[in-house]
């Protein structure tokens, strides 16, 4: 398969994964699209370092994506933990109730 | 012929995955199919000779975030609302199309992405970042990532603090007052 294969995948991943954090209520939901962003990304990073140089791997590609994949986990472990405490407050995970900050 | 055949395996189970988990209404089984698309993507990795990469996503995806989202769905007593969206369906909607198709319009054209195979371009590269496609990659990552010249050793560490910080913040947060 080309290159183009797989940029066409992580396209369609992206931009589902953005659709779903830009129209869904719930908190929980909305990390779980960013993180079908993220992998996107990864996609993305390791299909170039394997068709940029003809016959080699440049690995470049795989530590960024190495490095998103520890930065996603640290996200994800930090989010939830505000979801939880959110959630002992004010007892909802609907984004749109959460609105202190709205004008 | 199988590399084929597992790509298109992988790539349409991985996107189909993704669009359950957008439109499936009851929360777990959404949760359920990214753990789908996230196994998908490391066969995609698979494909891609990373395997190191396809066992870290195995690993930390698979493993620890999709354990963490469920936790957090069973935490939050929400399910019984369902996976509902909000007013922005239609707008996001179409941009989200329209930015699929110009991606894929972009990234079709082969000519933006002329491969380095000129010596002047390859001789840029440390040469320690390439190696042949039948090597497993995992040795050659260790190397590149501890190496101090041309290596990713500070950044390596900064990712280590990130990871404390981001422990002892979740601690802090979720913590019964």
């Amino acid at each position: 398969m080309g290159l183009e294969a797989y940029l066409v995948v992580a396209s369609l991943l992206f931009c589902i994964g953005l659709f779903g954090a830009l129209t869904k209520r719930n908190i929980v939901m909305i990390l779980m699209c960013i993180e079908i962003m993220l992998t996107a990304v990864d996609i993305v990073a390791v299909s170039f370092s394997k068709y940029l140089v003809p016959d080699q791997i440049l690995l470049t590609g795989h530590v960024f994506a190495m490095f998103i994949i520890v930065v996603a986990a640290a996200e994800a472990g930090v989010a939830l933990a505000i979801f939880i405490s959110l959630y002992r407050r004010r007892a909802t995970a609907d984004a749109t109730e959460i609105d202190l900050l709205k004008w | 012929m199988g590399l084929h055949l597992a790509f298109w395996l992988f790539a349409i189970t991985t996107v189909g995955a993704a669009l359950a988990v957008v439109i499936i209404n009851d929360l777990f089984r959404a949760a359920l199919c990214l753990i789908l698309c996230f196994f998908m993507t490391a066969g995609l990795f698979v494909t891609l000779n990373a395997d190191l990469l396809a066992g870290l996503q195995v690993l930390v995806y698979v493993g620890a975030i999709s354990m963490l989202i469920m936790f957090a769905i069973v935490m939050t007593r929400d399910m019984e609302q369902g996976n509902r969206f909000n007013k922005m369906v239609v707008p996001v909607g179409l941009v989200a199309v329209v930015l699929a198709i110009a991606m894929i319009i972009a990234v079709v054209d082969a000519d933006n992405f002329a491969s380095l195979d000129t010596t002047e371009e390859l001789s840029n590269i440390p040469s320690d970042a390439l190696i042949s496609e039948d090597k497993p990659t995992t040795s050659a990552i260790g190397q590149l990532l501890f190496s101090e010249d041309n290596g990713y050793l500070l950044v390596f560490e900064v990712a280590g603090v990130l990871l404390m910080a981001a422990a002892i913040g979740a601690l802090v947060l979720s913590r019964e007052r």
